[in-house]
């Protein structure tokens, strides 16, 4: 191993036609662009049926009545699935086994929890019957009153927040830091409920033979998801073949198998036939998961030199009645600013909503633009620059746990960006920069921060006596470009070019590659190809190095690199010997070679790590509409390793968009009555258009970490949206003198 | 979804006689008919597809110097004809300026005047809706309804009409040419829609089985082509519905104001004229102080309906800044953006 590790990290060979590193475009683009790229619902095996939820309006009662006779007679309809008629599961949709198992709603009883809930599933042969099936069932309700929104119920401090954390945290005395203070704030801040809407709806073919299970869905975790529909129907996981070589969009939405695609395999067991089963727009907007809203207070005190002297961050958001996830918003303060004085806290309410889960950067995001502005209203109270005010705070060890950084390149991206931007033009004061069309313009900065997180992967690499690769994990591309950024680690690994590396990933009976979130995957899996390819070298080089016929002969494996399909000798490169030649010589088709990706504990326990960035936001204000538009993002981002420059920048663009949609767009309207979302279509769910992103940079700032692993690869999936919407919040302040205390900013805020 | 007949008729008596039948309704781009269809807010037995009349997709010039639109040319190729944009510029802008371009290439005339409300209720079957079920009750009163109706509501209905393209035709006095069991009629734009009442369903002056034919445009609307703007104010830069809007006209002499029109958009259950404002701006002195003088009578009855008092304010401002966009002149060109403030300087970069 210790042999490609060396390998890959020689500058030179990177400048020598490796891989990694390169702006490749992406290797499924052609398939995408032409439409030949089969998404799940693509697919359509012999004598597939529809499936079709019914699902409740009420968000709160069960269902009394349903017209199931009415919907049978309808024409093409095959079955209607309901509490009564269900195949049974071995495992209870309710249990919950470990805090990563949230519960289902898989008609288990004909109580309702949340607007959207299914409450049958009809089954026809066409989608028309299924869903005029649906429509005929005239579900009648027994409704409750609905509890929403923040103050909809009692509140209760939840056991943990997001992953595992403690819902309070502290260190130093934070009143006494507040009392010392010479200048102090204090705001409350508001962000709503929000909904992924990826591209692609959730989606799910389904086809049973016998007890084994054939299923093509998009999926963020196979192999969790081959493991939860296995535990939930009593069948070995190896019985269960998943697909999902492409995603349009997950965000998290598809991190763990969800309700209506369980209902979609419920359904092909029930009319042992194939099942296609294709969620609408609306009813992505409750048994998927989203963002929790949240309240947020922050309190800061600084010093008469404007160090922070204490941070106070407080954080109410909202769960489902019936499962347990916490946006751990405060927690943002945990790891950015330095502060002796530290207290984190969480409460929660219980509302009639489907369970809030993991979206994009969860808890970093709805964090970040609370502390983003809270630093940016703290500066001002100190009559600083935000810029040098962050600076002038920057933690050299982790705040909260006081740990040295594995690698911190923030002021690196602070520099880059501001001169990029042109920040040291900016004036302290708000509404200073009209321009001379009238608008008001506003400059405003947030920092970016992700950790770098890493799952278990696997790999399994396998090179060919014609010399050829194969590299296989079951990675997940959800558009960020898994194809290709693992596709060159693979190449590196075997020492191979690209285009010689057969890259298979996508299905579930590959090896493990652990889950495509937390922004860990190109980490994880990365690592796991990268040992894989290590170790499959290390055999062919022992094959060569011990044969008294090969050029390489007793070089020892220290003494071999790998480059191009070939093994040289390193201190003498004009002895050489291809690995097809070895391969042949020692009568072998094929060697493999297997690897894991694991988070090196020692290190982690030793270090903290994460990804930073620095983002600038240019808004126009029309001064009597209130009406606001980003005209400029400049962000700076060092995050380790960048496997695909191109990619990563795309990344960069996405979260960064993102976060203009974070502070400017997004919002689940919700009735105060019913509980239900008002808006939930892509006509008034607002996220932005192109002509709302004017101009975005993302600049790659160079940084080395030796610790996170071998490849010094971090993440830049989720980092982007974190410091951009608290940028575009505090450039709004500056280009009106309001402050922003709820998001997204709407144009009665501004009006005046 | 609900099994329906679908008929395809190719002339315009065909049409009629198919859509005599209860339950039918005439299918134009579909951008909006289909959408209420798959949502179960409409579920009509029989679909007549007018989408092929070749008739009803000229644009042609009338003896008289006026206009008339056939009820089927697309939005996009109406802002697009290089003599139209030219004739009334605000109303090109006011077409460029909705929905998408994608939707804009579907959307027709007569299906753009016939848009349903976008109010969320209306779309939403399980909520109470006078519009969808006569005397179910409203249920956006005292729910969200922060973009709803501050002009001419009623408490049957706050919802608002949410086309562009009407906001500008009504301002220039355009007629709504109508095909009918009883032969052809012409209705003004501005008393085709209906305010709400006790009746929120009926929303115009249409019969079952009326075919909308043409819009026509007076000689005079091109009168204004000189001094005339839409704006839009918008939670998005694009692509979004009218928070409010307005369409400004004016004919200016020696710094008066000798004809003005003014029509505002998303304040109430139709295209708004405000008559009473364009009583304020004939005869005065073209400038600020008359135009906030125009704003403050369109908006004298205005109240709000919910959650949505900023509306009226937002609403006299665009007044004012549309009069003034139009008394500083058409510009030359379209702005990339079309109708958003931030495209107030004629021909600006939609990046700049
Ligand atoms: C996402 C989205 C965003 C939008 N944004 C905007 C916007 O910003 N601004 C804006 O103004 N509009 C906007 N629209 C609305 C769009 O302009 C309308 O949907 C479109 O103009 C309707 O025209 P159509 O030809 O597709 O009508 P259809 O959907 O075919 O028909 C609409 C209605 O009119 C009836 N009808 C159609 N033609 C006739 C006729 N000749 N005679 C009698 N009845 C007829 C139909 O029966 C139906 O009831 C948006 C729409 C969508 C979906
Ligand atoms: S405002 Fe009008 S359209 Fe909306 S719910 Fe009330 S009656 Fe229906």
């Amino acid at each position: 191993m210790t042999l490609e590790l060396s390998l890959n990290q020689q500058p030179a060979h990177l400048r020598q036609g490796s891989s990694i590193g390169q702006p490749l475009t992406r290797r499924d683009g052609f398939l995408k662009v032409t439409g030949a790229a089969r998404y799940a619902a693509d697919n359509h095996p012999p004598g597939m049926l529809y499936a079709v939820l019914a699902v409740s309006s009420i968000a709160r009662g069960r269902v009394a009545l349903l017209d199931v006779e009415a919907a049978k007679a309808h024409a093409g309809v095959v079955e209607v699935m309901t509490p009564e008629n269900r195949p049974p599961l071995a495992t209870d949709p309710d249990a919950k086994n470990n805090p990563f198992m949230f519960r289902l709603d898989l008609l288990q009883n004909d109580h309702i929890r949340y607007p959207n809930q299914t409450i049958a599933v009809v089954i026809a042969e066409t989608l028309e019957a299924a869903t005029e099936g649906a429509a005929l069932l005239s579900p009648r309700y027994e409704a409750q009153p609905a509890r929403v929104g923040l103050d909809g119920a009692e509140s209760f401090v939840p056991g943990g927040v997001g992953i595992g954390s403690p819902a309070v945290h502290h260190k130093g005395d934070v009143e006494a830091g507040l009392k010392s203070a010479a200048t102090r704030i204090e705001a409350t801040y508001e962000t709503p409920a929000q909904y992924h809407n990826a591209m692609e709806p959730h989606a799910i073919v389904a086809a049973w033979d016998g007890d084994s299970l054939s299923i093509d869905t998009p999926s963020q975790g196979l192999a969790m998801a081959q493991g939860r529909i296995a535990g939930l129907f009593g069948i070995a996981p190896e019985n269960i073949h998943i697909r999902s070589p492409f995603l349009g969009g997950g965000f998290g939405s598809k991190g763990m198998i969800s309700g209506p695609q369980v209902l979609g395999i419920l359904a092909a067991r029930l009319v042992g036939r194939p099942v296609k089963l294709v969620l609408r727009r609306e009813q992505m907007y409750g048994p998927v998961g989203h963002r929790a809203p949240t309240r947020q207070t922050l309190r800061m005190g600084m010093d008469s030199e404007g160090r922070l002297t204490a941070i106070g961050h407080h954080a109410r958001t909202a769960s489902s009645t019936f499962d347990d996830f916490f946006e751990p918003a405060a927690d943002a303060s945990h790891t950015l600013y330095a502060s002796p004085a530290i207290a984190t806290s969480h409460e929660a309410v219980r509302l009639d909503t489907g369970t809030p889960l993991f979206m994009r950067a969860p808890g970093e995001a709805t964090g970040s633009i609370a502390l983003e502005s809270a630093i940016d209203e703290a500066a001002a109270a100190c009559g600083m620059d935000p810029l040098e005010f962050r600076q002038r705070n920057y933690a050299e060890v982790e705040p909260m746990t006081g740990k040295p950084f594995s690698s911190k390149a923030l002021r690196e991206c602070y520099t880059q960006a501001s001169e990029r931007f042109g920040w040291q033009r900016r004036p302290l004061q708000p509404r200073q920069m009209p321009d001379k069309d009238g608008f008001l313009t506003g400059w405003g900065i947030g920092t970016a921060t992700f950790p770098a997180i890493m799952f278990q992967a696997e790999a399994r690499a396998v090179l060919r006596a014609d010399g050829s690769g194969l590299m296989e994990t079951g990675a997940q591309d959800m558009g960020q470009g898994a194809w290709t950024a693992f596709a060159q680690i693979a190449a590196d690994g075997l020492g191979l070019d690209i285009d010689q590396v057969d890259f298979r990933a996508g299905s579930s009976d590959l090896p493990n590659a652990g889950i495509a979130g937390g922004s860990g995957h190109t980490a994880t899996a990365g690592m796991a190809i990268h040992n894989a390819g290590a170790a499959v070298i290390t055999r062919l080089a022992d094959l060569a190095t011990r044969h008294e016929a090969s050029p390489l002969f007793g070089a020892g494996n220290e003494g071999v690199l790998a480059r191009g399909g070939r093994l040289y000798r390193r201190d003498d490169e004009s002895r050489s010997e291809s690995y097809g030649e070895i391969l042949a010589r020692a009568g072998l088709a094929e060697i493999d070679g297997r690897g894991t990706g694991t988070p090196d504990s020692a290190s982690r326990e030793a270090y903290a790590m994460h990804a930073h960035g620095a983002v600038f936001a240019e808004v126009k204000v029309d001064p009597d509409f209130g009406q606001i538009r980003v005209t400029r993002l400049v962000g700076a981002f060092a995050a380790g390793r960048v496997i695909n420059p191109r990619l990563v920048r795309s990344q960069y663009y996405g979260g960064m968009i993102w976060g203009v949609s974070f502070a400017l767009h997004e919002e689940a309207v919700t009735d105060r009555r019913s509980g239900r979302i008002q808006n939930a279509n892509l006509a008034e769910y607002h996220i932005p258009v192109n002509a709302d992103v004017p101009s975005v940079a993302a600049l790659l700032v160079h940084e080395d970490d030796p610790y996170v692993n071998a490849l010094g690869i971090k993440g830049v999936g989720e980092i982007g949206i974190t410091g951009t919407a608290g940028a575009v919040a505090n450039a709004v302040w500056h280009a009106t003198g309001v402050r922003p205390r709820r998001f997204p900013i709407r144009i009665e805020d501004l009006l005046g | 979804m609900k099994n329906f007949d679908y008929i395809r008729p190719t002339t315009i008596p065909d049409a009629l006689a198919a859509a005599a039948e209860p339950g039918s309704a005439y299918l134009a781009g579909g951008t909006n008919l289909l959408d209420l269809m798959k949502g179960g807010v409409t579920s009509p037995d029989r679909v007549v597809d007018i989408s092929r009349l070749p008739e009803l997709n000229r644009i042609e010039r009338l003896a008289d110097g006026g206009l008339r639109i056939g009820a089927l040319v697309r939005n996009a190729d109406l802002a697009h004809d290089p003599e139209f944009a030219r004739s009334y510029p605000a109303v090109a802008e006011a077409l460029l300026s909705g929905a998408s371009a994608q939707l804009r290439n579907a959307a027709t005339v007569g299906g753009n005047l016939l848009q349903r409300t976008r109010c969320s209720y209306f779309y939403d079957t399980a909520s109470a809706c006078n519009k969808r079920e006569p005397g179910a009750g409203c249920d956006a009163l005292g729910g969200e309804n922060r973009l709803h109706a501050v002009l001419g509501w009623s408490d049957a209905c706050i919802a608002t009409h949410p086309s562009d393209f009407c906001v500008p035709l009504v301002a220039l006095d355009a007629v709504v040419e109508i095909e009918g069991k009883k032969g052809r009629r012409h209705v003004t734009l501005e008393e085709f829609h209906r305010l709400p009442g006790q009746t929120p369903q009926r929303e115009n002056g249409l019969e079952p089985g009326d075919l909308i034919v043409g819009v026509r445009l007076p000689a005079e609307a091109a009168s204004f082509s000189a001094n005339a703007r839409y704006l839009k104010v918008r939670e998005r830069t694009s692509y979004a519905f009218a928070v409010v809007s307005a369409a400004a006209a004016l004919v200016v002499e020696g710094g008066k104001i000798r004809q003005a029109r003014l029509a505002l958009g998303g304040v109430a259950a139709k295209p708004w004229r405000a008559r009473s404002a364009e009583a304020v701006l004939l005869g005065a002195d073209a400038d600020e102080t008359s135009f906030v003088r125009a704003a403050d009578a369109a908006l004298a009855d205005a109240s709000p309906s919910g959650d949505n008092a900023f509306k009226i304010e937002l609403t006299r401002r665009i007044v004012v800044r549309a009069l003034m966009s139009a008394l500083a002149g058409t510009p030359g060109r379209l702005p990339a953006l079309p109708a958003s403030p931030f495209s107030s300087i004629p021909g600006v970069r939609h990046d700049a």
